[in-house]
């Protein structure tokens, strides 16, 4: 099964490269660092229907490090929302993928977000109103931990803890790089998990590149009836891209070269 | 007017059960009730209007229509850029509900005022923009918001604003409504200044000036035709508002009018560009703003004795 998962990561990997390059586009460590958690997630936990992508039991994702879509894209191409050949118009002009992923560019995109922190707060928006009217979906929303800089994240964390939101499940990837430094030396977010504890999350740590750590944890959701579930997924800014730039700053902005493209390529074919 | 708002939303919440107000920790004395008796359409959020903000677009999402409620400046400015990305760009079927335009709070300080929201919503496409001028008007316009299957912002004063119409007017949104025409004079009045237009009407008419007064209680999508047509008929127009002479209704008609080509004296009438340094109730602060119906009537007399240059 997990060999099966790797090679769809390894497919994903590929196609954020490719997009990246074509595109020239920044946003790459932080596409590559969340590949196995999207991976598990629209493979093997989350209840959705491809073909039928607005199904009302469906859970949702809202993807809130939108900038990072690349990783998106590809996992909702390979798990068969739309053709794959609509990832070639990434960032292109007149194509359907912008750079940061907005509501119904393509089916399964399920919240316009960019700008950081708006992602949690409508992820709990959804959340009160499964509680309210007694659905039983549940609603991820995928965090950068530079977002968790923003105070609008905080408050709907608070707000989610206030109301026992046990339907609702952040996944933060901490990759540990923000935009122009680590986190620790820009905006230290430790100790994080206690952070969420505090404010009435349960909280779990995995390393986010495992995937039998992260099926477990997500298959134990929620971790706690009456509370909202954080994972804090420790991962690699840039993992499986080119070299130079894993766990550097340039993962966010360097798209890969040519020759970086084919080594990278050629080392995932093998997996 | 929160009554009148209070009032609507009352009975469609009674009927529609997507109905769903949240609001930020403010509608003492306004929303016990209504949360008494639909406690599964009501949240007091919190002090936390970006989230909250959020949280009303992620309701409507799942087919709620949310309603947020807080004082202008708060529910309008501090989550701007939610109400940007969530509710507008999403398109989303969110009603915001500002209360305290103007100086309504006049004597809280300047932190309080209701004076530059109409500018700076007046940016976002897909978002309607009503400011009701007296407590029928914002019956109708509560009823039109929650019918209207988009983002729309509805703009309230406080307590104890006169009716002006005598009855329901007709209304509908992007619609000015003709209280009276003038073929001298004719004020565009909107919001808690309806009724300011109303009194400075009355004074120009006792000057022998055939004026006229026109309520707009959407802003946008403004009704040009009416003011096109105003223009050719009235040898003045002077827009009266309870917000930044920037941005608001006078600069939305100026835009109108600048661009028809129309020759007509106009004047925008409402708060000058700088925070207002004395501190006092509303009218007070109308006063020192010159906004006083007997300084307004000077204002207009003024102008209308200056040669177009």
């Amino acid at each position: 099964m997990q060999t099966n998962l790797k090679k769809i990561a390894a497919r994903v990997r590929r196609d954020i490269l490719l997009m990246s390059f074509r595109a020239q586009s920044a946003h790459t460590g932080g596409a590559l660092s969340c590949v196995e958690l999207m991976v598990a997630l629209y493979f093997k936990i989350l209840r959705v229907f491809p073909h039928k992508p607005d199904a009302p039991k469906r859970d949702r994702l809202v993807f809130s490090k939108a900038h990072d879509a690349k990783a998106l894209y590809a996992v909702l191409a390979a798990r068969g929302f739309f053709d794959p050949k609509i990832l070639e118009g990434y960032e292109m002009n007149g194509g359907l993928l912008p750079g940061h992923a907005t509501r119904h560019c393509v089916p399964g995109v399920e919240v316009t977000a960019g700008s950081l922190g708006h992602g949690l707060p409508m992820a709990v928006g959804m959340a009160y109103a499964g509680r309210v009217d007694r659905k039983n979906y549940r609603v991820f929303a995928i965090l950068s931990d530079g977002e968790c800089d923003e105070g609008s994240t905080w408050e709907a964390a608070l707000l989610a803890g206030q109301h026992k939101l046990d339907n609702l499940v952040a996944i933060v990837d901490y990759n540990k790089l923000q935009g122009c430094g680590y986190t620790k030396d820009v905006l230290d977010l430790e100790p994080f998990a206690k952070k969420w504890l505090s404010f009435n999350w349960e909280a779990k740590e995995i390393d986010g590149h495992n995937f039998t750590q992260i099926l477990k944890t997500l298959s134990q959701l929620p971790f706690k009836s009456g509370k909202p579930s954080v994972v804090i997924a420790h991962t690699i800014k840039g993992l499986g891209g080119a070299a130079k730039h894993v766990n550097q700053v340039s993962s966010q902005y360097k798209p890969p070269t040519s020759d970086e493209i084919e080594i990278a390529i050629r080392e995932l074919t093998k997996i | 007017m929160r009554y009148a708002f209070i009032r609507e939303l009352f009975a469609f919440a009674k009927r529609d059960k997507r109905i769903f107000l949240v609001a930020g920790d403010l509608g003492y004395s306004v929303f016990e009730e209504f949360a008494k008796q639909y406690p599964r359409q009501y949240l007091n959020a919190g002090v936390l209007e970006q989230a909250l903000t959020g949280m009303a677009a992620g309701l409507a999402l799942t087919g709620k229509i949310p309603i947020i409620y807080s004082i202008v400046p708060f529910v309008t400015m501090r989550n701007f850029e939610q109400i940007r990305n969530d509710i507008c760009y999403q398109n989303l079927n969110v009603k915001i509900v500002g209360v305290g335009a103007g100086f309504a709070y006049g004597n809280y300080a300047r932190t309080h005022h209701g004076l530059e929201d109409i500018g700076v919503l007046r940016t976002l496409p897909n978002l309607t923009i009503l400011c009701p001028g007296d407590p029928l008007e914002v019956a109708l316009a509560t009823k039109a918001a929650l019918r209207h299957p988009g983002p729309v912002y509805l703009r309230l004063g406080k307590a104890g604003e006169p009716n002006v119409h005598q009855s329901s007017p007709r209304f509908k949104i992007g619609r000015g409504i003709v209280i009276k025409k003038g073929r001298d004079v004719t004020i565009i009045a909107t919001s808690t200044f309806l009724n300011r237009g109303f009194e400075v009407m009355r004074k120009l008419q006792e000057q022998g000036l055939n004026t006229g007064l026109v309520s707009m209680p959407t802003i946008k999508p403004l009704d040009t035709r009416l003011i096109k047509e105003l223009a050719s008929k009235s040898k003045a127009i002077y827009t009266l508002e309870e917000h930044s002479i920037i941005g608001g209704l006078g600069s939305a008609v100026a835009e109108v009018l600048a661009e028809s080509g129309d020759q007509v004296k106009f004047k925008r009438l409402g708060v000058p560009d700088k925070f207002t340094i004395v501190m006092g109730r509303q009218e007070y602060m109308r006063r020192a703003n010159k906004l006083e119906t007997n300084q307004i009537v000077s204002t207009i007399l003024r102008h209308l004795k200056q040669k177009n240059s």
